[in-house]
């Protein structure tokens, strides 16, 4: 006789898995379907999807420049105080982004560490669509890095050595041998470190603010929506980010999804 | 051309000091147990190791020499490597893995993979030039390697245990296809392998490597006929012993127990080699001549083909290679209490 499945815990799971459930039931009942385009096309929330846009894909695009060899040194060279940059590279990760965005705002602020002098050469970062871009880097290359550094922590060294044993200098066997290697994790992680900058919310309002067009981005536009005039702006445009995460699911299942 | 080394590289648990001298034509094979150095040695001559002293000089160019700041880089020095498991680039088809060496020297796209299409017709795979890595066989990546290693036209090739990643049967065809391949290659060939039939098929010349050492150089032949250390023994199938003889053609054996030979014998350290199929086994005592017979006890029977191979613990332990007709005689089994004989004349020694 099979054994039964117990009810106990099933019960349990059943809570727990609706506790991810009921809200977006909530979300897909409440959606105003039928004023969907007006929300859309109204200026605000479109310069709310085109700030997001930008500023999450400049955002990904900082992450890859500087976290791809963040990544390599960390995977590859062995250095005094390598532990000390892992736990800074992984803390935006568990930091509240809103403790982030403060300490951004006494590091780059008008009178911060680098900000004064940052300031007197004319590079102002509080408050501008400059500033939000830096706040989700911030908070989102660490996805980028841990991803990319485990993936040139495990590639074949050795294929390395047999590229440069056939006349490869350093720089060629890395573009043609060692990034196509983690090719996979690469675009997985730059794809996690996007979805995580475009529903930047805490350090990005703190560091940056929310002015409209300049640094209100689709979260920021959301929570002022539902607050305040148009909570069907809110839940049309929280409807826009939930698809888009749902893509990313979709798009890195074979990565995330399949247990092996 | 000539490829001399005088390698030292010194590792954190492990010391290499092995020096070689290969003239173009000539293939070298370095034998030995794992952790002997051999892949290590490879890779200091292709640059992928630096040396920590000594020198490497390939026709009058030094490639590494730490004494003086020389130091040549692997992409720059003029040797292709056929690495242990091949390793074919996996995101590249057969064709641009051969294409890859001259891409990297500045060919451009069209030419380089003509040219590498052309190498690939050599080893007989040009229709395969689409497959990726995993597509293609034991045999054909093994193939693809050495044609990948060829088409830069290094000075030197080196091979690391090319055979070893093969099943038997596909072993002995693509081993005669490399024979074949080595044999158009003029340059300089080291061949790294453990298996004695590849080197004495594939080398004019075997190093045998032991704990980083040179343990012993000389021609296939030579090296399994005369052994000095147990492992080429074993893989050679004979029986080694070291001992010291006396100049009554005695040689008293390290393990305990002396052994007579019939030839002329140098007094001093000396290595004598029985084959075991000179080694015979009796249920009692022999009869007759009474040198070269000592007690012991069967510890292990195992069958080889229509023979079988006993180990007999004794002083010397020996193993002996007897047929199955003599197994059921004697009645060999497991802890038989036997007297081993072995006639002066099978009793080979040479100066250790």
């Amino acid at each position: 006789m099979p054994d039964r499945v117990p009810l106990v815990p099933v019960v349990i799971a059943a809570i727990g898995a609706a506790l991810f459930a009921l809200p977006l039931a909530g979300l897909l009942w409440r959606a105003p379907w039928a004023s969907a385009w007006d929300v859309l096309g109204t200026e605000a929330s479109r310069d709310a999807l085109r700030l997001s846009l930008v500023t999450s894909l400049s955002a990904t695009g900082i992450a890859i420049v500087l976290g791809v060899p963040l990544a390599w040194v960390q995977a590859r060279v062995e250095y005094p105080g390598k532990r000390l940059v892992r736990a800074l590279t992984i803390l935006p990760m568990v930091l509240p982004p809103v403790v982030g965005g403060v300490a951004l705002l006494l590091a780059l602020g008008r009178r911060g560490l680098v900000g004064g002098p940052l300031d007197s050469i004319g590079v102002h970062l509080p408050f501008t669509t400059a500033g939000a871009v830096v706040a989700e880097t911030f908070v989102a290359m660490p996805f980028l890095v841990l991803t990319l550094e485990a993936a040139f922590r495990s590639s074949d060294l050795r294929l390395e050595d047999a590229a440069r044993s056939l006349g490869a200098g350093r720089l060629r066997v890395f573009r043609t041998i060692t990034l196509p290697m983690v090719r996979p994790s690469f675009i997985a992680g730059a794809v996690l470190c996007w979805a995580r900058a475009l529903g930047e919310f805490g350090a990005t309002i703190t560091f940056a603010g929310n002015l409209q067009g300049t640094t209100q981005t689709l979260p920021l536009f959301v929570y002022i929506k539902l607050e305040g005039s148009s909570p069907d702006a809110a839940i049309i445009l929280s409807l826009v980010l939930l698809a888009v995460s749902l893509v990313v699911l979709v798009s890195l299942r074979d990565h995330w999804l399949v247990l092996r | 051309m000539t490829l001399t080394a005088q390698i030292h590289v010194a590792l954190e648990q492990f010391t290499l000091d092995a020096e070689l001298s290969v003239a173009s034509g000539q293939t070298i094979a370095l034998v030995g147990p794992n952790g002997a150095g051999k892949t290590t040695m490879l890779h200091a001559i292709a640059g992928l190791r630096a040396l920590t002293s000594g020198r490497i000089e390939l026709d009058g160019v030094v490639l590494d020499e730490p004494s003086r700041g020389v130091y040549v880089p692997p992409e720059r020095r003029p040797v292709g490597v056929v690495f242990q498991d091949n390793l074919l680039f996996p995101h590249l088809s057969a064709v641009d893995n051969v294409a890859y060496g001259l891409r990297a020297r500045g060919i451009g796209r069209s030419q380089a993979r003509t040219t590498a299409t052309g190498w690939l017709e050599r080893v007989g795979l040009e229709r395969h030039a689409a497959a990726r890595p995993h597509q293609l066989s034991g045999g054909q990546a093994q193939r693809v390697a050495l044609a990948r290693a060829l088409a830069t036209e290094p000075a030197v090739l080196l091979l690391d245990e090319p055979l070893a990643a093969l099943d038997a049967t596909t072993r002995n065809e693509v081993r005669r296809d490399l024979r074949r391949h080595l044999s158009t290659f003029a340059g300089v060939r080291v061949l790294i392998t453990h298996d004695p039939i590849d080197a004495a098929v594939l080398a004019d010349h075997v190093i045998v490597l032991d704990d980083g050492e040179v343990a012993q150089t000389g021609s296939p032949e030579e090296i399994t006929r005369h052994p000095r250390t147990r492992w080429v023994a074993d893989l050679a199938g004979t029986n080694l012993f070291g001992g010291v003889a006396s100049a009554d053609r005695h040689v008293a054996l390290d393990e305990g127990g002396v052994l007579v030979s019939a030839d002329e014998v140098t007094p001093g350290r000396v290595f004598a080699v029985v084959h075991p199929r000179a080694v015979a086994i009796h249920r009692s005592r022999p009869e007759g001549s009474p040198r070269n017979t000592w007690p012991g006890r069967v510890t292990a029977v195992e069958r080889l083909g229509d023979r079988f191979r006993v180990q007999i613990d004794g002083q010397p332990s020996i193993v002996a290679e007897v047929t199955s007709g003599a197994v059921q005689e004697v009645g060999l089994t497991d802890g038989a209490d036997v007297w081993v004989a072995v006639k002066a004349t099978e009793i080979d020694v040479y100066p250790a």
